[in-house]
C-alpha cells in the first residue's frame, strides 16, 4: 500500500524534533549511566566503567560550578567560558576571513571563466593537503614573523572556511535553469541586472549552507590550531590542560570537551538563525 | 592529442610552472629554509626521511582505516534501523545535524583516558564518531529516496518488503554510499593525523609531523605531509575504482561505459 | 453474458489533506470489464481515472464501493499477481540490464535461473527488443524503455494489464508507432487492458470501449463502444468511422464542460 502520510505543519515539526532530540539525549545519558552500572560485574568492558574513566553526568555537570583550581575563586564554568569567547573570536575571525575570500572567488570564477580555468585546479588541490595537519607549522611561522598567535590559527580556520564557501557561491550562482537565463536575455536585461536580480538572490540558500558548514569547520580549525601553540587561554589549552590533570578531576575534562562541542554547536546556530531571517522558508536548501 | 590527456595539460604544466616558481623564488629571496622549503629541500627529505615516516605513515592508516570500517559499519547498521521506523528518524535527524556542527575532534582527550594514548583504538574511536554520521545520513537517504515509481512497482508485484529491500532499496543505496565514503576516506585520514596532535605513538604520522615542526624542523614536517596527502590521495582513487567497479550504471559513469 | 472480470460497484474515494480539506477523487462509480476487452479511461486532469487505475490494481483503497477483480478482492488479485502494471515512466532499474529488468516478476514468484532468463527473452522477442537484451535502461530510448516496460509486464501472463498513460513521454510520431506495437501486441496476447489516457485519438485508436470521465467529483461520463474493426492498424486512422467516433468522444467530452 503506497498512500502518502499527511503532511505534518512545520511549527508541529519543529516541536517534534525536539522533542526526539531530549528523547535521545536522555536514552543516551540512561545508556551512560547504565554502562556504569555494569561496574565490578566482572564482566569484561571495552571502556572501563568506575568513575576515573566515565565520571557520573551529575558530577560532570556539578564540576562547572565548582572552583576551576584548588584554591582559586573562579568556577569551572567561568574559566571554560572565558576560554570559549577566545577561541570563538579567533573562530569568528577565520570565518570571517575564508568567508570572504570563498566569496570573492566564487564571484569571480563565475564572472570570469578563464579565471575559473587557471584557478579551480589549485583550489581544489589546496583541499587534498590535510590542512589541519599543517597547524604545528603555522604556529611557528607566527613565531618567526612576531605575530600574534591568533593569527595563524584565525588563518587555519579561514582555509577550512573558504573552500565550501567558492563551491557553493559558485553552485549557487550557476543554479537558475538557462531557461530563467533566457527570460533575462529577452527583456534585454544588462549582464550585471541579470547577476544581480536572478544569480545573486538564487545563490543565497546555497551560500548560507556553505556558512553552516564553514562555522563548524572553523571552530575544529581554531581548536587544533591552539595545540601546538601553546595559546595559553584557548579551549584547546584547556583541553589539554585537564588531560594532563586527568587524575585530579576527570570531570573537569568532560566539562571542557561539553564546552567545546557547545562551541560549535552555538556558533553553527547562530548562522542558522540568521539564515532564518534572511531567507524565507520555502527557498532553503537541505542540507 | 587524446581528450584525456589534453584536459590533464594545462593543469599539470601550471603545476610544474608554479613548482618552479617556488623553487627559484625561495632560493633567490634566500627565506630560511625552515619556513617554506623549496620542492627540491622537500623531495629529498622525503627521500631521506623515508624509512621512518613512511612505516608511520601506515601506522596511521591503520587507525584511519579502522575508524573508518567501524563508523562505517555503525553507521549502515542504524541507517537500516533509521529507514525501518520512523520514529526512530525524527529523533536521530537533529542529532545528526548537531554532530555534524560540533568539534568531534573534541573527544580526543577522552578516548586517549579510555583506551591510552598510545593505543591506536583511542584514534579510531574518534574518526569512527566522524565518519558515522555522514555515512549513516547518505545511507538513509539511498535506502528511502527511491524514485521513479519504483516502489510502487514492486507493490504491483506483490513483493514482500524484505524482497523490496533487497531488489530496490540497496541497489539505489550503493551510489549514495559511495559518495559519503569519498568524504569519510578522507575525513579518516585527516583525523586520525589530528588526533595525534592530542597526544599518540610515537610510530604515528602525526606525532612525526607536530614533533619535526616544535623542532623547526620544517622540512621533515612538510614530508611528512606528502606522506598525509599522497595516502590521502590513494584512499580516493580507491573508492573511485569501486564506484567504476559497482556502480557503472550511476548517471555519473555513464559517459565511461562503450 | 459472461460475468465480467472486473467489476466495480459504487466506487468513490475521497483524500483528505492537511487542515482538514477533503478532495472527492471519485464518486458512484458503476463500471464493468469483460474478458478481452481494451477498455480506456479518458477525461481531463483530475477526473480521477489514475486514482480508478489504481484502486482496481489494489496500489489505492475505495473509500466507499465493492471492486472485484476475477472474483477476487483486489488485494486478493494483487497478492495472486493477477495483473501486470505498466507506469507512466517506464520504471526500471537502472542498476540492471534490460532483461534483469523484464525477468524482475519472474524473480519475485521464485522461479528458478534458465527458466527465468528463458521466458525473458521470449517477452523481449515479443517487443522486438530481443537483441537489446544486455544493454542498460539508459541507453535505450523512451519509447524502447516503454516496451521493455511492457514485456516486464506480461511476463506473468496476467489475464489483466493496467496501464496509466504509458505513452504520455512520448512525442506524437514515437506515440502512434508505440499505438500499434501494442495493438499487436494485444492481439498475440489475448490480454485485458485497463488504459488511462487523456489523449482522444488515443483513446479511439487502441479501444473496444472508452469510458469518459468527467471531474470534480470525478464519475462516469458514458461508456462509448467502438466498433472498430479489429486489428487496429495504420488505415484505421483513416477511416470514416474513427472520426466520427473522435466526433462522438469530443462531444461527450463537451457537454460534460457545460
Amino acid at each position: 500500500m503506497v498512500a502518502a502520510a499527511p503532511p505534518i505543519p512545520s511549527s508541529f515539526r519543529g516541536l517534534r524534533s525536539l522533542f526526539g532530540f531530549l528523547i535521545v539525549l536522555l536514552v543516551l545519558a540512561g545508556a551512560w549511566e547504565g554502562y556504569k552500572l555494569l561496574e565490578g560485574s566482572g564482566l569484561p568492558l571495552p571502556i572501563r566503567a568506575d568513575d576515573r574513566s566515565m565520571p557520573h553526568l551529575w558530577d560532570i555537570v556539578r564540576s562547572i560550578f565548582e572552583p576551576a583550581r584548588r584554591g582559586s575563586e573562579e568556577s569551572l564554568g567561568w574559566v571554560l567560558a572565558k576560554a570559549s569567547l577566545v577561541t570563538f573570536r579567533e573562530a569568528v575571525a577565520g570565518f570571517g576571513a575564508g568567508s570572504l575570500v570563498g566569496l570573492g572567488l566564487g564571484l569571480l570564477f563565475v564572472r570570469s571563466p578563464l579565471a575559473e580555468r587557471g584557478l579551480m585546479p589549485w583550489v581544489i588541490a589546496s583541499q587534498t593537503i590535510p590542512l589541519l595537519a599543517i597547524a604545528p607549522m603555522v604556529v611557528l611561522w607566527a613565531g618567526k614573523y612576531r605575530l600574534p598567535l591568533w593569527i595563524p590559527i584565525a588563518a587555519l580556520a579561514a582555509f577550512l572556511s573558504f573552500f565550501p564557501v567558492t563551491v557553493n557561491t559558485i553552485r549557487g550562482l550557476r543554479s537558475p535553469s538557462p531557461t530563467s537565463a533566457e527570460l533575462f536575455r529577452s527583456i534585454a536585461a544588462s549582464p550585471s541586472q541579470e547577476f544581480r536580480k536572478l544569480r545573486i538572490p538564487a545563490a543565497f540558500p546555497y551560500l548560507f549552507t556553505a556558512l553552516k558548514i564553514a562555522a563548524g569547520a572553523s571552530v575544529v580549525g581554531t581548536i587544533v590550531g591552539e595545540l601546538p601553540s601553546g595559546l595559553p587561554d584557548g579551549l584547546g589549552r584547556q583541553l589539554l590542560t585537564f588531560s594532563y590533570y586527568y587524575s585530579s578531576g576527570p570531570e573537569k575534562l568532560y566539562a571542557a570537551v561539553l564546552f567545546a562541542v557547545l562551541l560549535g554547536l552555538t556558533f553553527v546556530a547562530v548562522v542558522a538563525l540568521i539564515e532564518r531571517l534572511v531567507i524565507p522558508p520555502a527557498r532553503r536548501v537541505a542540507s | 592529442m587524446s581528450r584525456a590527456l589534453r584536459r590533464y595539460l594545462a593543469p599539470a604544466l601550471v603545476f610544474v610552472a608554479v613548482l618552479a616558481l617556488w623553487e627559484f623564488f625561495v632560493r633567490a629571496a634566500g627565506i630560511q629554509g625552515f619556513l617554506l622549503p623549496p620542492p627540491s629541500e622537500v623531495v629529498r627529505t622525503v627521500s631521506e626521511e623515508w624509512p621512518v615516516v613512511w612505516p608511520a605513515g601506515l601506522f596511521t592508516l591503520r587507525e584511519a582505516l579502522g575508524g573508518l570500517l567501524g563508523g562505517t559499519f555503525a553507521g549502515i547498521a542504524v541507517a537500516f534501523a533509521v529507514s525501518r521506523w520512523s520514529t526512530i528518524r525524527v529523533g536521530i535527524q537533529p542529532l545528526a545535524v548537531a554532530a555534524g556542527s560540533a568539534p568531534i575532534i573534541a573527544l580526543a582527550p577522552i578516548t586517549n583516558q579510555w583506551f591510552g594514548i598510545t593505543n591506536p583504538l583511542s584514534k579510531m574511536a574518534v574518526v569512527a564518531v566522524m565518519v558515522f554520521f555522514p555515512i549513516m545520513l547518505n545511507m538513509v537517504r539511498g535506502l528511502t529516496d527511491v524514485g521513479g515509481a519504483k516502489l510502487e512497482l514492486m507493490s504491483s508485484l506483490a513483493a514482500p518488503d524484505f524482497t523490496t529491500l533487497w531488489k530496490v532499496r540497496l541497489p539505489n543505496s550503493l551510489p549514495y554510499l559511495l559518495s559519503a565514503l569519498r568524504v569519510a576516506v578522507a575525513l579518516s585520514l585527516i583525523g586520525a593525523v589530528v588526533t595525534e596532535y592530542f597526544g599518540g605513538s610515537r610510530d604515528a604520522l602525526g606525532v612525526y609531523i607536530s614533533q619535526q615542526a616544535g623542532l623547526t624542523r620544517m622540512a621533515e614536517a612538510w614530508a611528512g605531509i606528502v606522506v598525509a596527502t599522497l595516502l590521502g590521495a590513494g584512499l580516493q582513487l580507491l573508492v573511485m575504482g569501486a564506484e567504476r567497479a559497482l556502480i557503472p550504471w550511476h548517471p555519473s559513469r555513464r559517459l565511461t561505459l562503450a | 453474458m459472461t460475468s465480467p472480470m472486473v467489476s466495480l460497484r459504487g466506487v468513490g474515494k475521497v483524500f483528505s489533506g492537511r487542515k482538514g480539506t477533503r478532495t472527492v477523487a471519485l464518486q458512484g462509480i458503476d463500471l464493468e470489464i469483460h474478458s478481452g476487452e481494451f477498455v480506456s479511461l479518458l477525461g481531463p486532469s483530475g477526473c480521477g481515472k489514475s486514482t480508478l487505475l489504481r484502486i482496481v490494481g489494489d496500489l489505492l483503497e475505495p473509500t466507499t464501493g465493492a471492486v472485484s477483480v476475477n472474483g477476487k478482492s483486489p488485494a486478493r488479485a494483487r497478492h495472486d499477481r493477477d495483473y501486470g502494471m505498466v507506469f507512466q515512466q517506464a520504471t526500471l532499474l537502472e542498476w540492471r540490464r534490460v532483461l534483469g529488468n523484464v525477468a524482475l516478476p519472474l524473480e519475485v514468484t521464485g522461479m528458478s535461473e534458465p527458466e527465468r532468463t528463458e521466458r525473458a527473452r521470449e517477452m523481449l522477442k515479443l517487443v522486438e527488443l530481443l537483441e537489446f537484451a544486455d544493454h542498460y535502461p539508459w541507453q535505450l530510448s523512451g519509447g524502447m524503455q516503454q516496451r521493455v516496460a511492457i514485456a516486464r509486464a506480461l511476463t506473468l501472463e496476467p489475464s489483466l494489464l493496467l496501464m496509466d498513460e504509458p505513452f504520455g513521454a512520448l512525442d506524437e510520431m514515437t506515440r502512434e508507432r508505440m499505438q500499434m506495437e501494442l495493438m499487436r501486441i494485444w492481439q498475440e496476447t489475448q490480454t485485458t487492458v485497463l488504459f488511462v489516457t487523456h489523449s482522444i485519438p488515443e483513446a479511439v485508436f487502441l479501444s473496444t470501449q472508452v469510458v469518459v470521465m468527467s471531474p470534480r467529483p470525478g464519475r462516469v461520463a458514458a461508456v462509448v463502444d467502438i466498433d472498430l474493426p479489429q486489428p487496429r492498424v495504420f488505415e484505421t486512422r483513416e477511416k470514416t468511422k474513427y472520426f466520427d467516433k473522435l466526433v462522438e468522444v469530443r462531444e461527450v467530452l463537451r457537454t460534460e464542460e457545460e
